[in-house]
């Protein structure tokens, strides 16, 4: 199956401009989990969306759907503000875009069973009733490889896998245009992390859908993506072609993530010196100014940690935020 | 070198209300003094049940080691011993860290005492120098402002961080054998990183003997000694880490080889992945637990369980296309080209 080609002129689904989400924690403090990100994604495209844990990938993954309000920034869904809909409109929104979440183990009602949990969407907006609506659990279900018997079972009684199936079961039934899918692999073992991204691909050029893909791990948001942002601290430090990022990471911690990826050859392994990043991501309460990556930055100057580096093109379609980049172009 | 630990014949059962389920089903393996072996394989095939009939952690009930096991280290049966001497032998001669940080320690006492009750226990130590003993410790796994961190609760340590401060609880009274269970499969990948190479760093340094389990096939390629591959209770496949890596011999091994993900593969192309799921152990079937997944399945397969073939003297696999009648089968393709992995090119 081919897919039509992406390019840069395919229309936009979704604007992301400037997107701010702060909580407040404490009397004083505020954590920016996101502060200023800005990325469009083309119909029919994967964005890939990758950093380490807390680097609010999870939380713009989630504004991004309307689970959160804004503080700042606009989500802009096919021409409409996703923050200003009330009512209908709103509803009819969800209908379109939807989530697949993390954890298979907390993300499905364990007193409801199966076929209710898929029918749930169905159910909120009327799509269908009676017999007409058990055969689409029934066709969901198919789609995502289980069997009309699982039905009626409950989720305690499937594995990882197949919870994860049955989360992008309930997805599916809205038939949306645009699917966040926040870390569905990473909860799974390596075997089955391959039959949940050949499941997602095949139903992406099925049904022509959008995906915005979030992951820490690298190898398979390259494989699904066809472009991928890495997040930072609330930035995103570089924004690229799948193919590019990997083959020419700018950011230094872009090149810390790649290198930080396990090598499954023992030889090389053992030949490869990976670029250690020292010490853990810092934390998002009342951020410092300057590159919020400076602190574990090889390359960090004295500029770094005094001026926030902006997300500038250095080549064609390839974004970073990097003060070494600043005389290039 | 000297064989540190020696399991014969470990079967170990659980009893559940749909009868009793066989998880582990006759494994014999050794671990030698100062290296590192691997236990590969998919959730529910044994590997955390044979980790933990190790150092017997298994409720009894409903689980039961069968009669007929032995479990040796440094010549004393594990399995006869009495609660009493196991305790002695916990924490000091074996330890283990599990694979979620978040709750396998304490919430409500501070990382430092954590770690200096075993100080505590096994050394004999009083509770000041433990505690001096457990800031060394933490220094020792790299958590900065040791003294500061020993005074606080594991909620304030990050998830990397308690990592670190199960593996310095493990590590503190210096025992010989670490049993590290997927430790890093909670982790991010920087974090996982991390963590491998300390494991790696403070085995050389002290000299302990590790068994690392894990489902992924990557994270060992550079760490490992030795791999075991194991799949329903039973294990499939043994070698050295290149012996696996650059001339597996069991199907089921090539499965896990192909599944793990890498750099060079095309964009959106069909991953390999592995048809079905690893069969219920209440009732394990007669022949071969992986035939009705496998490609190169043969009538035998299903009627007699394979027995181990040697292919050198430290590489050993249970399957039918070992015997000499079988027909000769090719390694897939992609498991052929060692340099293809290479994500740059």
């Amino acid at each position: 199956m081919e897919q039509a080609k992406i390019t840069a002129e395919t229309k936009d689904l979704i604007q992301v401009k400037n997107l701010k989400k702060y909580f407040k924690v404490g009397r004083k403090s505020i954590l920016k989990a996101v502060d200023g990100v800005s990325f469009n994604i083309r119909k029919g495209e994967t964005i890939g969306l990758v950093g380490e844990s807390g680097c609010g990938k999870t939380t713009c993954g989630r504004t991004v759907m309307g689970l959160y309000s804004a503080t700042g920034g606009e989500v802009v869904f096919d021409g409409i503000n996703v923050h200003k809909l009330k009512g209908k409109e709103k509803k009819d929104f969800t209908r379109r875009a939807q989530i697949i979440f993390q954890d298979p183990y907390a993300s499905l009602n364990p007193r409801m069973t199966v076929g209710d949990i898929i029918a749930s969407g169905i159910d909120i907006h009327n799509l269908y009733t009676g017999k007409e609506r058990m055969d689409r659990i029934y066709e969901l279900l198919n789609l995502v490889g289980l069997n009309k018997e699982h039905a009626s079972r409950f989720p305690h009684e499937f594995s990882g896998g197949q919870r994860q199936r049955i989360g992008i079961a309930r997805a599916l039934a809205m038939e949306p245009e645009f699917i966040v899918c926040d870390e569905p692999i990473s909860a799974l073992d390596v075997s089955i992390q391959a039959q949940i991204v050949n499941l997602l691909i095949r139903l992406q050029y099925e049904y022509g859908l959008t995906y915005l893909f979030i992951a820490h791990d690298l190898s398979m948001v390259k494989h699904i993506s066809d472009r991928v942002g890495v997040m930072y601290l609330g930035h995103i430090v570089e924004l690229t072609s799948s193919d590019g990022l990997y083959k020419k990471p700018l950011h230094p911690y872009t090149q810390a993530l790649l290198s930080a990826i396990p090598e499954p050859d023992p030889n090389t392994a053992r030949s490869t010196k990976r670029i250690e990043l020292e010490g853990e991501v810092p934390s998002p309460i009342n951020p410092k100014s300057g590159c919020r990556f400076a602190s574990r930055c090889r390359y960090a100057k004295p500029e770094c940690y005094e001026i926030t580096p902006e997300l500038k093109e250095i080549e064609n379609d390839h974004f970073t935020a990097c003060h070494l980049f600043n005389d290039v172009k | 070198m000297q064989k540190i630990l020696e399991v014969k014949d470990l079967r170990v059962s659980f009893h559940t209300y749909a009868g009793e389920c066989q998880a582990v089903r006759g494994v014999s393996f050794h671990v030698n003094e100062g290296e590192t072996l691997a236990v590969v394989g998919e959730s529910g095939c044994g590997k955390t049940v044979t980790s933990k009939a190790i150092m017997k952690l298994l409720p009894e009930p409903p689980s039961e080691i069968k009669e007929g096991s032995v479990i040796l280290f440094k010549d004393k049966n594990i399995v006869n011993m009495k609660e009493k001497e196991l305790r002695l032998l916990r924490g000091s001669e074996i330890s283990m860290i599990f694979q979620d940080p978040m709750t396998s320690l304490n919430p409500t006492s501070k990382t430092g005492k954590q770690i200096a009750e075993g100080l505590m226990i096994h050394r004999g130590m009083n509770k000041k120098q433990a505690f001096e003993e457990a800031v060394k410790m933490l220094e020792t796994v790299k958590i900065p402002n040791a003294r500061k961190r020993a005074n606080q609760y594991p909620h304030e340590f990050s998830g990397g961080m308690r990592q670190r401060a199960m593996i310095a609880i493990a590590l503190a009274c210096n025992p010989s054998i670490l049993i590290a269970d997927e430790p890093t499969t909670a982790l991010d990948v920087t974090i996982q990183a991390q963590i491998m190479d300390l494991i790696k760093e403070l085995q050389k340094k002290l000299g302990t003997a590790v068994i690392l389990v894990t489902h992924d096939l990557g994270v060992v390629a550079d760490v490992a000694d030795r791999i075991q591959v194991m799949y329903a209770g039973k294990i499939v496949e043994r070698g050295t880490t290149d012996e696996i890596f650059y001339n597996p011999k069991h199907p089921y091994t090539w499965a896990l080889l192909r599944s793990v993900p890498k750099l060079s593969t095309k964009n959106k192309s069909e991953l390999y992945s592995l048809k079905g799921t690893p069969p219920d152990l209440v009732s394990p079937p007669v022949g071969c637990p992986f035939a009705p997944r496998c490609e190169y399945c043969m009538e035998i397969c299903e009627e007699a369980m394979p027995y181990a073939t040697e292919i050198t003297s430290t590489h050993e696999v249970s399957c039918w296309l070992q015997h000499p009648m079988a027909p000769k089968v090719e390694v897939p393709n992609e498991l052929m080209v060692g340099g293809e992995i290479n994500g740059a090119s």
